[in-house]
């Protein structure tokens, strides 16, 4: 084994701060300290307005001044100096002790709400934390906290501030630039404001009328409980209308138009690096530990099982809920699709994922398009576990009874892998976890922009190093260099197109782009310099 | 099956390894004393700036040696024995060998200045030299850098993440003067003072280092006279084969060793490949010698081909190269020389505010492109290889401009102004064309 030094003593730079460095550590610590105040030791502080925009300007500013003082006086460029010196980004005592306040945040939001006061004071009232952001929410929605609306509210002003100083960062380049204006209008608008506006406005959650995510920029699979019965209910009852069925409809169309269209055209990366939330907070909350995914063949492995298992997880869910749904004899959908339509458009549905697979496995001459057929294996199981349950008569599909499926995914999957792991481990697993290892959608996405789309990470000809830096710096954990040395194109399921390779890249060699499909998977490639230059394979 | 035996894990002989192993199925030993493992030479200075571990910078993991039966051997080779092709190690037993490539690199030019071996003088090459210099640069404030070149900026860029100050001692005129066109490099000087921190001294050499009492470096003296304080030097004045060892053997050696066009040495069945192989009859517009990552890979292809009996010339086609000073980029394609020839006429464009800078050079009379030198706008590899290929002109390659541009999506585009200002100064009237899927202009 070569000698390993530790470089760590010599990286001073990092502990001369400036002016603004400091002024924003400070606003960012004053937030801190309140926020574990009013968690930790419960305290109700008044007027909560005061404290609610210490916290949240406290928080943001304190993240934009530490950015401005960082990055005004280096020119344009790559600002990773250090990256590997630095205790918080370098998995050191700092990253520890973030991950594990990040993850008791997690624990405290999905299973002891208390903590933060959501509710605890006399009549229900709030209390600590949540109590401060209660004339926020009397403002969106004519009604006290919650503490989603607390996260909700961090989640956004995370994007947002952490999003400029991500744009601060990169102002070289006009490639993030924009897609980080996207994702913070995203945020901003669809994920935060307009659902709570609805919500005031009476046009979610009416009396009676059961809740349903009016977010459409959460999009089937992600938002796994988009086709369950009480939300397909909640879309359909009248107080809701007619924004529930307009949702409905959007939703319908976004999954299954939608995705695949524009994942055809562009890849991915028009969802997990542009829209998303999840995406969004891992670009700009998450950018500094971006390095930390694990590249190795094995994480990759791993990755493929899991993110797919998940999907059809997800899959197996919806249709079982469904399922009961419409065996049990009174739904709202009837009013729109009477008797058996509904078995029909459910068989439809997985008829139509049936055909895109095939269609895909027919279409694709790549080596790993057997794994379409597994895909269509699974639907076709799917169809006949439900075919049997509908000739024998049963409301579950699946023998198992579809509430419980739903319980275990929202335990499992929602709360400790995105949540917990997704966010919580940041500084230690890097900032897409939740993205590469479990988000269905991102399964679904990946199977489009690997077999049947435009993108791909085009290699500049013989002009890689291989340096290191691609690979280095994919939150995906794809090793980038592999194929960029061999003057490979880089099409993988996994890659969110943020286009990072391309910027850290000191040679010009990678480039995101969208092209004829012809040509897109280049196996055995020929790398450009050498006349008759020799192939590997 | 024969014994192939590598001297040498840098890229020329890695890839000679994996070429010879996807094509036969001999075995291969490749022995190095630098490291056990393979890694990006050029890449060493993103491990001391902190943007890399060290681990991060080799490109394959650790079961492929083993996977692809690639034996790895860390030691150093003392002599090698051509008579018995017996090769000699500083601690393992001798190696015995059917076949031998030389892929042994360079070593920093030391030119015999006074006090060249002072402590806190080196230059930077190894991993062992990148150790030496972390501990070389610890706490230190002021740094003088020898040598204008590639190198050179890099070691700036490194001591720059340390907020240590360096002095350039550089012989020629401007900056990178035996490479880049004089606007070319003082483009790039104009980046480099950007940087705090950067002194470029132009027609300074040095002329001896001088030591405190513990033996290290506390100035230097420049041929001008002048004295400046440091305590740090980077000898980055270029490379030399790392051939000495092999010096007293009947190995025909100049500079480098000397190889014919298919990289077989005067020996049989030894042959030499990278930086430290010197091309007995050299290309037209090609030099003998080409320590560049690029040439020794494209070295490693050929070579591999001829060991597995399918004997293969190295013929390298157009010229091309990168870099990268500071935050600037830089690429180049075909051949844009230091002086203009009398047959080539120039045609530069740049933008000051934003930092770009094309560089196009054409033959006088037919305009057919010779080369470009591109700084801050990334150019299309395949396409700009097969314009020149096909001999296109400098009017072609403006018009079409659009397709070869590599930059990111959503970038700024400068064609139209590049166009206009050709226009202008050769008073042409040439139009832009749209951009084209870059493969339709490779069947077309």
């Amino acid at each position: 084994m070569s000698q390993t030094i530790n470089y760590s003593i010599a990286g001073e730079k990092t502990q001369n701060l400036n002016a603004k460095q400091k002024i924003g550590l400070t606003l960012a610590a004053v937030a801190f300290f309140l926020v574990i105040l009013t968690w930790v030791f419960g305290v109700t502080l008044n007027p909560s307005w005061l404290f609610m925009v210490l916290i949240l300007f406290g928080f943001g500013f304190g993240a934009f001044f530490y950015g401005w003082g960082s990055y005004e006086d280096v020119p344009k460029g790559i600002k990773n100096n250090g990256v590997f010196f630095n205790s918080l980004t370098n998995r050191g005592a700092l990253g520890w002790i973030a991950a594990i306040i990040l993850t008791l945040f997690y624990i405290c939001l999905y299973w002891y709400g208390d903590w933060f006061g959501d509710g605890t004071g006399e009549k229900g009232t709030n209390e600590g934390l949540v109590s401060l952001f209660d004339p926020l929410s009397q403002v969106f929605r004519g009604e006290v906290a919650d503490k989603w609306f607390v996260y909700g509210t961090f989640y956004s002003i995370a994007i947002l501030f952490l999003g400029i100083k991500f744009i601060m960062k990169y102002r070289h380049s006009r490639y993030h630039l924009i897609r980080t204006i996207s994702l913070i209008i995203v945020q901003l608008l669809f994920a935060y404001s307009i659902p709570y506006i609805l919500e005031g406005l009476n046009y979610n959650m009416a009396e009676g009328a059961g809740y349903y995510s009016t977010n459409i920029s959460n999009i089937w699979p992600l938002n796994s409980d988009f086709l369950t019965g009480s939300r397909i209910d909640a879309k359909l009852a009248s107080p809701h209308q007619p924004v529930g069925l307009a949702i409905l409809v959007w939703g319908v169309f976004a999954f299954v138009i939608l995705t695949p269209v524009l994942g055809y055209f562009v890849g991915k990366r028009w969802y997990c690096s542009w829209v998303c939330g999840c995406g969004g907070l891992a670009e700009t909350a998450g950018d500094p530990f971006r390095h930390l995914s694990d590249k190795s063949k094995k994480a990759w492995k791993f990755e493929r099982f899991s993110v797919h298992s998940v999907m059809v997880f997800v899959l197996l869910m919806t249709v079982a809920v469904m399922y009961s749904y419409f065996s049990q004899s009174e739904f709202k959908l009837e009013a729109y699709l009477p008797g058996n339509w509904n078995y029909i458009a459910l068989f439809t549905i997985l008829g139509l994922g049936l055909t895109m697979f095939t269609v895909f496995y027919f279409n694709s001459s790549s080596r790993s398009r057997n794994k379409l057929l597994i895909a269509s294996g699974i639907i076709v199981f799917l169809g006949i576990m439900m075919g049997i349950a509908l000739v024998t008569g049963r409301d579950d599909a699946f023998v198992i009874e579809s509430t419980k499926i739903k319980k275990a995914y929202g335990f499992l999957i929602g709360a400790i892998f995105s949540g917990i792991i997704g966010v919580g481990f940041y500084p230690l697993m890097g900032n897409r976890v939740w993205c590469r290892f479990g988000c269905p959608m991102a399964g679904y996405l990946g199977i489009i922009q690997r077999f049947k789309s435009r993108f791909r990470i085009t290699t500049n000809g013989g002009q890689c190093i291989s340096c290191g830096n691609c690979s280095t710096y994919c939150e995906q954990g794809i090793d980038v260099r592999w194929y960029a040395q061999r003057g490979q194109n880089i099409v993988r399921a996994s890659c969110v197109g943020c286009g990072i390779c391309s910027s850290v890249c000191p040679r010009g060699v990678l480039k995101l782009e969208n092209g004829p499909e012809k040509e897109r998977i280049n196996d055995n490639p020929i790398l450009i310099g050498h006349d008759g230059a020799p192939r590997l394979r | 099956m024969e014994h192939v035996v590598i001297i040498g894990n840098g890229i020329a002989g890695i890839t000679a390894a994996r070429h010879i192993r996807k094509r036969s199925d001999n075995r291969i030993t490749i022995i190095s004393s630098e490291t056990e493992f393979f890694f990006a030479r050029t890449a060493l200075m993103y491990v001391y700036m902190g943007h890399m571990r060290f681990e991060d910078i080799m490109p394959y993991e650790k079961d492929f040696w083993s996977k692809n039966r690639l034996d790895l051997i860390q030691d150093h080779v003392q002599t090698v024995n051509f008579e018995d092709k017996k090769l000699i190690l500083a601690q393992g037993s001798p190696v015995f060998y059917d076949k031998l490539i030389l892929a042994t690199g360079s070593k920093y030019n030391k030119f015999g200045w006074k006090g060249q071996d002072l402590g806190g003088v080196q230059g930077l090459y190894s991993k062992k030299d990148l150790d030496l210099m972390e501990q070389n640069t610890r706490g230190i404030k002021n740094a003088v850098i020898v040598g204008g070149g590639l190198i050179g900026v890099e070691v700036a860029e490194m001591l720059a993440s340390r907020n240590i100050q360096s002095t350039f001692l550089i012989r020629e005129k401007t900056f990178w003067g035996n490479a880049l066109p004089k606007e070319d490099g003082d483009f790039v000087t104009a980046h480099l003072t950007r940087h705090g921190g950067i002194k470029l001294l132009f027609e300074e050499e040095l002329e001896e280092v001088i030591g405190n009492e513990e033996m290290r470096v506390k100035a230097v003296k420049t041929k001008s006279g002048d004295i400046i304080d440091c305590e740090f030097l980077a000898l980055t004045a270029g490379v030399h084969p790392n051939v000495d060892f092999l010096r007293e053997s009947k190995l025909e050696i100049e500079k480098g060793i000397l190889v014919s066009a298919d990289l077989s040495t005067n020996i049989e069945n030894v042959y030499a490949i990278g930086d430290c192989a010197q091309i007995k009859e050299p290309l037209e517009n090609r030099m003998s010698i080409e320590p560049v990552w690029y040439t020794a890979r494209m070295m490693g292809e050929a070579v591999a081909q001829t060991i597995c009996g399918k004997n293969t010339e190295y013929k390298p086609g157009h010229w091309f190269n990168s870099a990268k000073f500071f935050d600037l980029e830089y690429q180049t394609y075909g051949r844009v020389w230091n002086e203009l020839k009398d047959d080539e006429d120039e045609f530069v464009w740049k933008n000051t505010e934003d930092e770009r800078l094309l560089h196009f050079v054409f033959h006088k009379k037919s305009h057919v492109l010779h080369g470009v030198n591109s700084f801050g706008i990334r150019l299309r590899h395949e396409i700009f290889d097969h314009w020149l290929s096909e001999k296109k002109t400098i009017e072609e390659t403006l018009e079409n401009l659009k397709t070869a541009n590599f930059d990111p999506e959503f970038f700024k585009t400068y064609e139209k102004e590049i166009i206009k200002s050709f226009n202008e100064k050769f008073s042409a009237n040439i139009r832009l064309k749209k951009k084209v899927w870059w493969r339709k202009v490779l069947r077309a």
